[in-house]
């Protein structure tokens, strides 16, 4: 499953009271693209608003424009300082993805960002992969300097689910294709993905499961030959067994165009090899490597074995001696 | 390009066909409200003492689950007590001890070390498995080792620790109560504390709350506390209300220098520039109550913007209000540092004694045997009231119930309530609850007698250690009050006043702890595997190396040698001296 997480970040809450409906935006714009991807996965959403939040970019003022920008090779920075804000998600353990909505203060407005040629990017919004976005929403400047402070915001949720929306298409893998000129591309309509997308997006899933499924196994193999005396419990080999199975018939499934139920079986063949190889059973500290074992006994052992080997290397010698001297003396 | 049509295509249509809801005056009704507030009180001692409280009020139904849209009250908690069904949370981080007899009678004590207590929603199946899983997210939200907490310390109270917040029907089998006495608070405990308030410490009371101060102090005791209230006076809906409270005393000697005379600066090194843009109310109360009757020796600079009296603990007191939010207070500088000066210099020898305090200790000598000695003080002139004591003793002291003795002027104090769960071994702690009555101007002296028990070798810790501690034990009563208090309304009162429900005017609930104690258990010699081998490997070695020489030594006549190199350099040296060689 996947948790969602869309946060308005106000640095300045004595210029700016912004007010969201994100209540009303999620029921409007988002649960039907859910609805729709509930098939590859359960998804929860939920919402904050963080005060004094700031990006941890000071952004460069430019003349011309008269506005603030940040170019794109300062992006990456700017993540990680407000991560430690967001908290982190501890009654769960799904991954999460973020959607920051970032209203500059008032210094520093208007903010906008710069792509890799230096011209502003028509969205203002950023997304980085595996982790979410985040959009910077400009607000205007008073018409009149006297106007009372704090300004009050209301922020234009269409505009803005519109841009995340078309970010979690992007972080599910789902880019637009380019089709050729004689082909009409229909619009996907309320549900934002159409349903050959999502069928793609099931079939690389699958595979990308079979494959991580039996790099796992395949991990799980070596280290038994590795280590020769590891205890496997009944619980591990049979999610071992169940794995195998699971992966069988999703390649089974897959061959005959059964998608749903190969990406189900792929699931269920991920889940019970991360249960197996994850195991604490499997731990490879817990067991004695042999040569410790010798690394102990010898210091004990060996100053008392070597008077007794040499002194029964003395008697073979003698004997032998004894023996050939009686042909000796014949 | 093309996708940006695609989906404002999309979202065009959605526009079109959804009814836009209105929007005029949706987001202005807000269903949260801060209010944050500070008090300093000065103590008989010379010392001063600073809470800090910031309450967050949500009128929402947590328990449901079904809100997840969070503004003010933080997200990691909200999704903690919804997850978990949790309907009271109490966790408290101190270092130090409030001193009662010296100090008088705390707003809110907590003992030394981490404590946590909970009340779970009835509709929890496996208490403990929520207890366990709460104990570790919340380990991981403010950086303690609360994961230390299992079922070797964690006790279920039957009589202590009733809700504070709104309940219908107490089963005490959804309580659980745990005390860490060797957990340390530091810096990276408040951080993650402060990041909880709204205005992070950026903006109103919380700038004051810096590491470096804070923890140069005598007591500092930082706790959050969640529990769900009535939202008006009918009382058919629920708010859940956050309350994080710190309370630091300043000592004297090293932080006031010497000098009577506190001020926000001197204590804080900080001082206050604005109120949280986000608090309906941003207060500073200084305690300005005469003590003895006699005429104010406290001053404060700059004048207050108001003067509110309030009853607490059953005293008459004055508190001069400093109202961030009001436009008149930062008119004359742009920062408010607020000066305690004493009039007239206080005589020590007036120092009031409270009405509530008690003191334990460990008796008796060496290290098979011992006894717990609880004194408990009650100093009113004439009137008793009972008092709910728990103890909660580790399985390695094995109590004997046998020898519990309560005694108070000379004569035998039966309990009128007791509660004994006696310990398992590494699976229990033994639990005490008794319910004694105190009678007028008297101590009172609870004595056991225990056994220590000795460990398994893995469990003892590492040799340089302090012992082993035992937490605090827990006093809670009554008190009855010397002026009637009336009942004030919770949104009108100050904070302080209103963290523990009062049932009626003539008295008001007081929780004590005690002190911490620290016992030492028989500790084996654990340099004897290591000598054993030594002396092992020594005989092995010289006996039986001694032995198989003799027995297996075989001898031959040896041809006397030419001589060897000794020979020979003697034989020099006799040269040069002319004697004849060897």
């Amino acid at each position: 499953g996947y948790e969602i997480t869309f946060s308005l970040l106000n640095p300045d809450p004595k210029s700016h009271t912004v007010d969201w409906d994100i209540e009303g935006a999620v029921n409007r714009f988002v649960k039907p693209v859910l609805d729709k991807l509930s098939l590859v996965a359960n998804f929860s959403v939920d919402s904050q608003i963080l005060y004094y939040a700031v990006l941890g970019v000071t952004p460069r003022y430019d003349k011309e424009s008269s506005s603030f920008l940040l170019s794109a090779h300062s992006l990456p920075h700017v993540i990680n300082p407000v991560e430690a804000r967001l908290g982190s998600s501890a009654a769960s353990l799904y991954p999460v993805l973020n959607f920051l909505l970032y209203v500059p203060e008032r210094s520093h407005s208007p903010l906008y960002i710069q792509d890799k040629d230096g011209a502003p990017v028509s969205t203002n919004a950023f997304h980085s992969p595996r982790w979410g976005g985040i959009m910077v929403y400009n607000v205007e400047a008073p018409a009149s300097p006297q106007t009372s402070l704090p300004l009050h915001v209301d922020v234009d949720m269409a505009r803005v689910m519109e841009v995340f929306l078309a970010q979690l298409r992007l972080l599910f893998g789902l880019s637009q294709e380019e089709v050729p000129p004689e082909f009409l591309l229909e619009s996907p309509g309320n549900e934002g993905l159409a349903d050959w997308e999502l069928d793609h997006l099931l079939w690389a899933h699958t595979v990308e499961n079979i494959a991580t499924v039996s790099t796992t196994l395949t991990s799980l193999a070596q280290l038994l030959d590795k280590i020769g005396n590891i205890v496997i419990k009944d619980d591990v080999a049979s999610e071992v067994y169940r794995a195998v199975a699971s992966v069988q018939s999703a390649v089974t499934e897959l061959s005959l165009g059964h998608l749903l139920a190969a990406f189900q079986a792929s699931k269920e063949a991920v889940t019970c090899s991360e249960r197996a190889f994850f195991d604490p059973s499997l731990l490879h500290l817990l067991y004695f490597p042999d040569d410790q074992k010798f690394a102990i006994y010898i210091p004990l052992f060996l100053p008392m074995a070597v008077p007794i080997l040499l002194s029964l290397a003395k008697i073979v010698r003698e004997t032998r001696l004894r023996k050939k001297e009686p042909t000796k003396m014949d | 390009g093309g996708m940006a049509a695609a989906v404002l295509l999309l979202l065009l249509l959605l526009a079109a066909a959804g009814p836009a809801p209105g929007r005029a005056d949706a987001g202005r009704e807000r269903r949260d409200a801060l209010r944050e507030e500070l008090l300093l009180s000065p103590l008989p001692t010379g010392d001063v003492a600073a809470t800090f409280q910031f309450r967050t009020r949500w009128d929402a139904d947590l328990q449901r689950g079904a809100v997840s849209h969070y503004r003010l009250f933080p997200k990691a908690l909200g999704r903690l007590v919804a997850a978990l069904g949790v309907r009271e949370l109490h966790l408290a981080l101190t270092q130090g001890f409030w001193r009662t007899r010296y100090w008088g009678q705390p707003p809110l004590q907590a003992p030394a070390g981490a404590e946590l207590w909970v009340w779970f929603q009835p509709t929890v199946t496996d208490v403990d498995k929520a207890w366990k899983e709460l104990s570790n997210i919340l380990s991981g939200i403010f950086c303690a080792s609360l994961n230390f907490i299992d079922s070797t310390n964690t006790v279920i109270p039957t009589a202590s620790f009733k809700p504070l917040g709104l309940a219908n029907g107490t089963d005490h089998h959804l309580l659980r109560y745990a005390v860490l006495p060797r957990e340390v608070v530091c810096t990276e405990n408040l951080t993650p504390w402060k990041k909880l308030l709204p205005c992070g410490s950026k903006a109103g009371l919380a700038v004051l709350l810096k590491a470096e101060r804070l923890f140069h102090s005598s007591y500092h005791s930082q706790a959050v506390h969640i529990r769900p209230i009535c939202r008006d006076a009918s009382c058919l809906a629920l708010s859940w209300e956050l309350r994080q409270t710190l309370t630091v005393v300043f000592d004297f000697f090293s932080s006031g220098q010497g000098k009577k005379d506190w001020s926000l600066f001197k204590m804080f090194s900080r001082t206050l520039t604005d109120a949280c843009p986000l608090a309906s109310q941003s207060k500073v109360y200084v305690d300005i109550s005469p003590k003895n009757k006699e005429k104010e020796l406290l001053e404060v600079s700059p004048p207050p913007t108001s003067v509110h009296e309030a009853i607490v603990q059953g005293d008459r007191r004055t508190y001069a209000v400093y109202d961030l939010l009001s436009p008149s207070l930062f008119n004359t500088s742009r920062s408010l540092n607020v000066q305690l000066k004493w009039k007239r210099p206080q005589d020590s020898s007036e120092m009031p004694i409270p009405t509530l305090h008690a003191q334990r200790y460990v008796g008796g000598y060496g290290l098979q045997t011992g006894e717990i000695c609880t004194l408990i003080y009650n100093t009113h002139p004439y009137r008793a009231f009972p008092v709910i004591l728990l103890e909660t003793v580790p399985w390695y002291l094995r109590l004997y119930v046998h020898t519990l003795t309560i005694i108070t002027k000379g004569k035998e104090n039966k309990p009128s309530y007791i509660h004994y769960q006696p310990a398992q071994d590494r699976s229990r702690p033994h639990l005490l609850e008794m319910l004694i009555q105190l009678p007028a101007n008297s101590v009172t002296k609870i004595t056991i007698q225990f056994e220590r028990a000795l460990l398994k070798w893995t469990e003892y810790p590492p040799d340089p250690n302090h012992g082993f501690y035992v937490g605090s034990s827990v006093l809670s009563a009554l008190v009855p009050s010397v002026t009637a208090m009336k009942d004030m309304d919770v949104e009108q009162s100050p904070l302080f006043t209103s963290l523990f429900p009062s049932s009626d005017g003539s008295s008001y609930f007081v929780r004590l702890y005690t002190e911490p104690l620290l016992v030492n258990l028989p500790t084996p010699d654990f340099s004897m595997p290591y000598n054993v081998i030594c002396l092992t490997c020594t005989v092995v070695a010289v006996c039986y190396g001694s032995f198989y020489n003799l027995l297996t030594r075989t001898f031959h006549v040896e041809e006397p040698s030419r001589g060897g190199l000794a020979k020979r350099l003697a034989n020099v040296i006799r040269k040069f001296r002319g004697v004849p060689p060897l």
